[in-house]
């Protein structure tokens, strides 16, 4: 294996006596759908917000690009190279959809008409051209996941991380948002989605890493991760295990 | 594609420009209509406050971050510009401009603590910080403490800008001021700095999560607010001759700078002008009617008028006219 995108090792963090993930270590490989799953208080949001900077570990280190990015914050690493979006999304409501996708470009652009292209461009392929100048606030649940995803991607990112984005869509809105990360993952961007419903994230991954009580569980290609007893337990219980 | 976008946005933003200008030309003949000196000088008060408004606007609008104490940047711009005119016989023109710059390290100054502070404690430091330099101001022998400084007159002149019989030349002084802030507010509307602020207003963990900084971002923005206010604070000293503490660093003119650009409409370009021609005639009318009545009732009217707005309007006065713009909008498509 090549030198991989993004490398954990060894992370831990409690929350006061809860520990929220114990001793994680896994590699993600440059151009991988990588799924992060796991039942709920599994510690996925906890790992995912470590990976955004947005939360320090308590132990161990993650390396990006071969560079250590754990504990230098939120800021630095979307200056880095890494998106996020929120599992409660989290927009601009002050502003259109255009002038949210902007405020993402003015990361690399200086000038207004420079963001104004490269924002054009994202919105266009996240599907979101007809609702261009449309306030934030009145996009519909899944326009506003697509705002998200394109104003992360208009920062330019080489690893974008995606929480719960195809939850509570419909059926239709799920396979839409699926086609759309995989024109990402086309674009050359390594993702990493985090999902408690593991069926629909199944077809789309290439791999996934399974937590359970803060601890990983193990990892694997989906047909392997679903056969899994370990899994089984976990998320239907112990009766269930053939 | 590219050149569709260029339609909405910039059409916006150059359709605002020729507002403003049609709004500059409007505001420039006004008083050669007017006879009345009381109310020449009622619209002299009222661009006044529309350009400190707006200059409170461009921090606690566009940034989020609501401010309680511009008074002080107010204060240190009035009392920078006449103490250079005063003592040393620099002209007010420059003074000005030291005074802003005084009043916008001030703001910053005031922000390196108060904006580690997350919420509505920055409204309560920047309040108890505005009073407490009223008070020593007040008890400060330097500047004349509470006794104040008067600004002696040695007949009209540009160069000093004084006016004491003529109010044409005030008229079009306040008018450049607010015409200078409203603009500089448009600049940052369309740049980096205004999408990062705003961004920072509306939601701070995902700013963070797209590189933006906060801290900085607002300390930049209070930085800029405080100097334009500073700039209003020197331009009132030469309007009125006279300053003290009480007029230029008290708690109640921290409000009346806010007061402007929440009843008009906060972070909105026309917001803080709209206020100050709604609420300065009101507060000065009611001042003049009932003021000498009975204690009070004047400041009661005045707030019962802003509750009402408040209640009818919580995005402001402009947003009457977006109503308008949208049905038409609708209409049309």
């Amino acid at each position: 294996m090549a030198e991989p995108l993004l490398a954990i090792r060894g992370i831990s963090k409690s929350f006061g006596s809860v520990a929220a993930n114990v001793d994680i270590s896994f590699e993600v490989a440059a151009g991988e759908i990588l799924g992060l799953i796991g039942p709920n208080g599994a510690g996925k949001s906890s790992l995912f917000n470590i990976i955004a900077g947005a939360i320090k570990p308590d132990r161990g280190e993650i390396l990006f690009e071969g560079r250590r990015i754990s504990g230098i914050g939120a800021v630095a690493c979307a200056r880095r190279g890494i998106g996020r979006t929120f599992q409660v999304v989290r927009s601009f409501d002050s502003m259109t959809v255009l002038e949210n996708v902007m405020v993402g470009a003015f990361l690399h652009a200086r000038r207004s008409a420079a963001a104004m292209r490269e924002a054009a461009g994202v919105i266009a392929f996240c599907g979101l051209a007809g609702r261009r100048d449309v306030a934030a606030h009145r996009l519909s649940p899944p326009d506003k996941r697509r705002l998200e995803i394109a104003r992360a991607l208009a920062t330019r990112p080489r690893l974008l991380l995606l929480d719960e984005m195809l939850t509570g869509l419909t059926p239709t809105e799920a396979r839409e948002g699926m086609q759309l990360v995989r024109d990402l993952r086309a674009q050359g961007i390594t993702i990493i989605m985090v999902e408690h419903v593991m069926e629909v994230l199944l077809p789309l991954i290439d791999r996934a890493i399974v937590l359970d009580l803060g601890r990983k569980l193990l990892e694997g290609r989906p047909a392997e991760i679903v056969r899994h007893p370990d899994v089984i337990r976990a998320y239907l219980g112990e009766r269930y295990v053939a | 594609m590219a050149g569709v976008v260029r339609g909405t946005l910039a059409a916006r933003r150059r359709r605002e420009v020729l507002l403003g200008i049609a709004i500059l030309a409007f505001l420039a003949v006004l008083p050669l209509g007017i006879s009345n000196v009381y109310l020449r000088g009622l619209i002299v008060l009222a661009l006044l406050y529309a350009g400190l408004s707006q200059a409170w606007n461009i921090l606690g609008g566009y940034c989020g971050q609501i401010s309680l104490g511009h008074a002080l940047y107010f204060g240190i711009g009035a009392y920078t510009s006449t103490l250079l005119f005063t003592r040393l016989g620099i002209s007010p023109l420059l003074g000005m401009f030291a005074g802003g710059l005084f009043s916008g390290l001030a703001a910053f100054l005031v922000g390196l603590p108060c904006f580690r502070l997350s919420g509505h404690y920055y409204a309560i430091a920047t309040l108890v910080i505005g009073m407490m330099a009223a008070l020593l101001a007040a008890n400060w022998d330097f500047i004349n403490a509470a006794e104040g400084i008067t600004i002696s007159f040695h007949g009209e002149s540009w160069a000093d800008l004084a006016f004491r019989t003529a109010i044409l030349p005030f008229h079009y002084v306040m008018l450049a001021y607010a015409a200078l802030i409203w603009l500089i507010a448009w600049l940052i509307e369309g740049s980096r700095w205004g999408f990062f602020w705003r961004a920072v207003k509306d939601d701070v963990a995902a700013a963070r999560s797209l590189g933006i900084s906060i801290y900085p971002s607002k300390l930049a923005a209070a930085a800029i607010s405080g100097a334009a206010t500073g700039i209003g604070g020197a331009l009132y000293a030469q309007y009125v001759g006279f300053i003290d503490p009480e007029s230029t660093l008290d708690l109640s003119l921290s409000v009346l700078i806010a007061l402007p650009a929440v009843v008009g409409g906060i972070g909105t370009l026309w917001g803080p002008l709209l206020g100050a021609a709604v609420l300065i005639p009101v507060q000065q009318l009611s001042v003049a009617w009932l003021g000498s009545a009975a204690g009070g009732i004047d400041l009661m009217v005045y707030g019962a008028l802003i509750m009402a707005l408040a209640l009818a309007r919580p995005e402001g006065l402009v947003s009457f006219f977006q109503a308008r713009a949208r049905k038409e909008a609708a209409g049309h498509g």
